[in-house]
């Protein structure tokens, strides 16, 4: 499929998810604004609060805005995942350009022009509304214009915690592997900065000086100017705001609905997919907060944001219980389930019946050219190879470190840590020569990569289950007892690849699995 | 020969000071009715804060200055400062508001009704030359810098105040244009019978202007009489400032007389 058919196939989405965009980068910098500009007044008055609340602006544009988005996660009334979070943390990012430019645009005014103004007898708040914020105001919308370009980038980063726009076709075309999607997500956010970035500037131009102070008229024109992008901005985020509304329900709709979350890479997604589907073939309502990344689902379900996601034994036992790695898969299993009980009051679903290890790919040609089979044979070779990694491998217990370490790898170069999963894409195009992959996913066949076997039994098993929270486990038993060993390895490698591969919808291949096991 | 009066202006031992730094020491001064008063001397003597203190841009750190009998720091300093008109250097004039909106600022503060203000401004643009039908409407950068100082004058006299506080209004503009408007203001304040002191490091300007000449020289008043008296000083820094003057004088004389 060409991108112009995929166009052609998906705009409605398209047009619905930059809808949800803009939405966003106007609900989080009008936020910006009305605490921003306020604030920025009151460091022109109080010029000992400048260094500090500065700093702290300053401070929070340099965190990572994935880290920030995680940060707010476990956070009471601010906190959570959604549109909410999302826009907080864009506000926050916002605020600098806004405050700084404030204070810029305010300092700026000519002191002779404030004097003039004082010894007329203008009252402070004269001054303010009738000398400095109209002389700063070109500056000010500078800095507006600034926060709303960096919004339209960050709000891209907003997908990872369930918030919807643009970034969804992002993320979902890294994980997929799919151009299409990940053009089309890129250039529809560069072009909504493209526009925002020219309107505001068009705005900004009408309001300098310069033209302002010309012809009378020019003042009609600004009003409608203002209007104009006033109603656009409204009109473009009114539909959303239906379903803003009904993805934040309130508690008495909450306890009727299972909230079903998922993590950002498509088994996850499609295991997603599978329960809700079930549940609401059970007549149960179903609200999906698909796509967090990392960690995000855990601290959702313990935060009370979803009930149910799809986890792995070995994920949960070591990257959340902070475990040392087993290999026994029964005996992880056990442990997890009771330690979930004790620890988090979460409960686990039984195994659905496939596990999803490490695998440590090459790609194919490499090991039919060197005859490798195991992991152990690939090591005299890798001396000179560049391997990558997901940065959860990177960082867990059982990952980088723990493996290297009993397989006695040296590696001359420092592999690369990146996104899981473009590391699939950098080994197929010859960047990366070894990746640890997940040993279901679909593009292993797809890209003709090759998994060495772990001959040492190092990696710990992963087996798929659900967590789910305890209050909820009643409403979920009947669907985890039919889930039960209901996917092999097999077909859960098949169910990826209909996704990665055949580009189908993840709920369409769920639908299509359930219909054939006549769920 | 006014010394009976009632000032209108009064500086009582004021001190002013910055820190460490004394700008002012120990002023004793007073400004009747009627009365151009002359502040005199060369940049950082200390003239514009004296300036400063009379409508409470700031206050002195000893003694005390009062307008009408009453101290600055009893004023309500906004009001203190509507009924005082004030022209500085480039005028101050706000580049956002139009010539008509400059010159009506402060009646619009005092909330005067629409069309007494249009009646108003339209007079005091009049008064200082300017063709209302011609300049209300424009704004600031679309005049010369004389036209800006002409409006600047027009601003501070809007509300019809008694006393007018100048800091070198005429410093930044041409030789012929400050003569002019020199002499047009002399005779516009004694026919409006307003006081006002004003501010210049220009002997020249303060024999067209004065009726009297305060010299300050590092923070202190070292003579304050008369322009005629003002000639005659044995004081070397007033011969200094005489000297000045008649170099200038001759090379006047051969411009434009």
């Amino acid at each position: 499929m060409n991108f112009f058919e995929f166009l052609r196939n998906n705009w409605a989405e398209l047009f619905a998810l930059t809808r949800e965009h803009l939405f966003l980068v106007f609900v989080s910098t009008a936020f910006a604004v009305l605490i921003g500009v306020p604030l920025g007044i009151l460091l022109t008055r109080k010029k000992s609060l400048q260094t500090p609340i500065l700093g702290i602006a300053n401070i929070l544009q340099t965190v990572p805005s994935l880290a920030l988005f995680g940060l707010l996660i476990p956070l009471p009334f601010i906190g959570g995942i959604g549109a909410k979070t999302a826009i907080i943390a864009l506000a926050l990012y916002s605020f600098l350009p806004v405050i700084r430019n404030t204070v810029t645009g305010i300092s700026g005014v000519d002191a002779k022009i404030k004097e003039a103004a004082t010894a007329m007898g203008m009252t402070d708040w004269q001054i303010l509304k009738m000398v400095e914020l109209p002389l700063a105001l070109p500056v000010i919308l500078t800095g507006i214009r600034v926060a709303v370009v960096i919004a339209v980038g960050v709000t891209t980063i907003a997908a990872a915690v369930g918030a919807g726009g643009l970034g969804t076709y992002i993320f979902r075309g890294l994980r997929q592997n799919d151009n299409n999607l990940l053009l089309a997500g890129a250039i529809f956010s560069a072009f909504l900065a493209l526009v925002a970035d020219f309107a505001l500037g068009q705005i900004e131009r009408v309001y300098s000086l310069e033209v302002m102070r010309n012809i009378a008229a020019q003042r009609k024109r600004k009003v409608v100017l203002i209007g104009a992008s006033g109603l656009i901005l409204s009109v473009l985020a009114l539909p959303f705001v239906s379903s803003f509304q009904s993805r934040n329900p309130n508690q008495a709709a909450a306890n009727q609905t299972i909230r079903v979350g998922s993590k950002d890479f498509t088994e996850s997604i499609v295991l997603a997919e599978i329960m809700a589907q079930s549940l609401e073939r059970r007549g149960i309502a179903v609200e999906r907060q698909f796509e967090l990344g990392g960690n995000l689902a855990h601290d959702a379900l313990l935060s009370g944001q979803i009930d149910v996601y799809p986890e792995y034994t070995g994920t949960a036992y070591a990257a959340i219980l902070k475990r040392q790695p087993l290999t026994d898969a029964e005996e992880v299993y056990r442990q997890t389930k009771r330690e979930y009980s004790e620890k988090f009051d979460l409960s686990l679903s039984p195994p659905l019946g496939f596990s999803n290890d490490f695998a440590i790919l090459v790609r194919g040609d490499a090991a039919r050219k060197n005859n490798l089979k195991t992991i152990s044979e690939a090591v005299p070779l890798s001396r000179d190879w560049q391997a990558g990694f997901g940065q959860d491998f990177m960082s867990r217990a059982d990952g980088y470190a723990g493996f290297t370490g009993a397989y006695n790898f040296d590696f001359a170069k420092q592999p690369r840590e990146m996104d899981l999963s473009l590391t699939y894409r950098a080994l197929a195009s010859g960047q990366l020569d070894l990746i640890a992959g997940n040993s279901t996913d679909g593009l292993i066949s797809a890209l003709d990569l090759f998994q060495l076997a772990d001959d040492k039994r190092y990696f710990p098993p992963y087996q798929a289950v659900f967590v789910a929270r305890r209050d909820k486990s009643e409403i979920l038993r009947e669907t985890f007892a039919k889930l039960n060993n209901a996917i092999s390895t097999d077909e859960m490698r098949r169910l990826n690849y209909a996704v990665d591969g055949e580009k189908l919808a993840p709920k369409d291949v769920a639908a299509g699995w359930l219909k054939r096991k006549g769920f | 020969m006014t010394e009976n009066k009632q000032p209108i202006v009064e500086f009582r031992r004021v001190n002013f000071q910055l820190g460490a730094a004394k700008i002012l020491d120990d002023i004793n001064l007073k400004v009747f009715k009627g009365e151009i008063l002359i502040l005199l001397g060369e940049s950082g003597c200390g003239k514009t804060t004296t300036l400063k203190l009379i409508n409470r841009l700031i206050e002195p750190t000893a003694g005390e200055v009062t307008v009408e009998g009453k101290a600055t720091t009893e004023w309500n300093a906004t009001n203190l400062r509507r009924r005082i008109g004030y022209v500085l250097q480039e005028a101050g004039l706000f580049p956002h508001f139009s010539v008509a909106e400059n010159v009506a600022l402060v009646p619009d503060l005092e909330n005067w009704d629409a069309a007494k203000m249009r009646h108003r401004t339209a007079e005091m643009l009049e008064l200082v030359g300017l063709n209302p039908s011609k300049f209300a409407d424009r704004y600031p950068h679309e005049l010369s810098g004389g036209q800006r100082q002409r409006v600047g004058v027009a601003r501070a006299l809007a509300a019809n105040p008694d006393l007018l506080l100048l800091d070198e209004p005429f410093g930044a503009l041409d030789a012929i244009t400050r003569v002019n408007l020199q002499k047009e203001f002399a005779a516009l304040v004694k026919n409006l019978g307003k006081t006002a002191v004003f501010v210049t490091h220009d002997l020249h300007e303060a024999f067209v202007l004065g009726t009297r000449i305060c010299l300050i020289h590092k923070g202190a008043i070292v003579l304050n009489d008369t322009p005629e008296n003002f000639r005659q000083s044995d004081l070397p820094l007033a011969r200094a400032y005489l000297e000045t003057i008649s170099t200038e004088r001759n090379l006047a004389a051969d411009g434009h007389r």
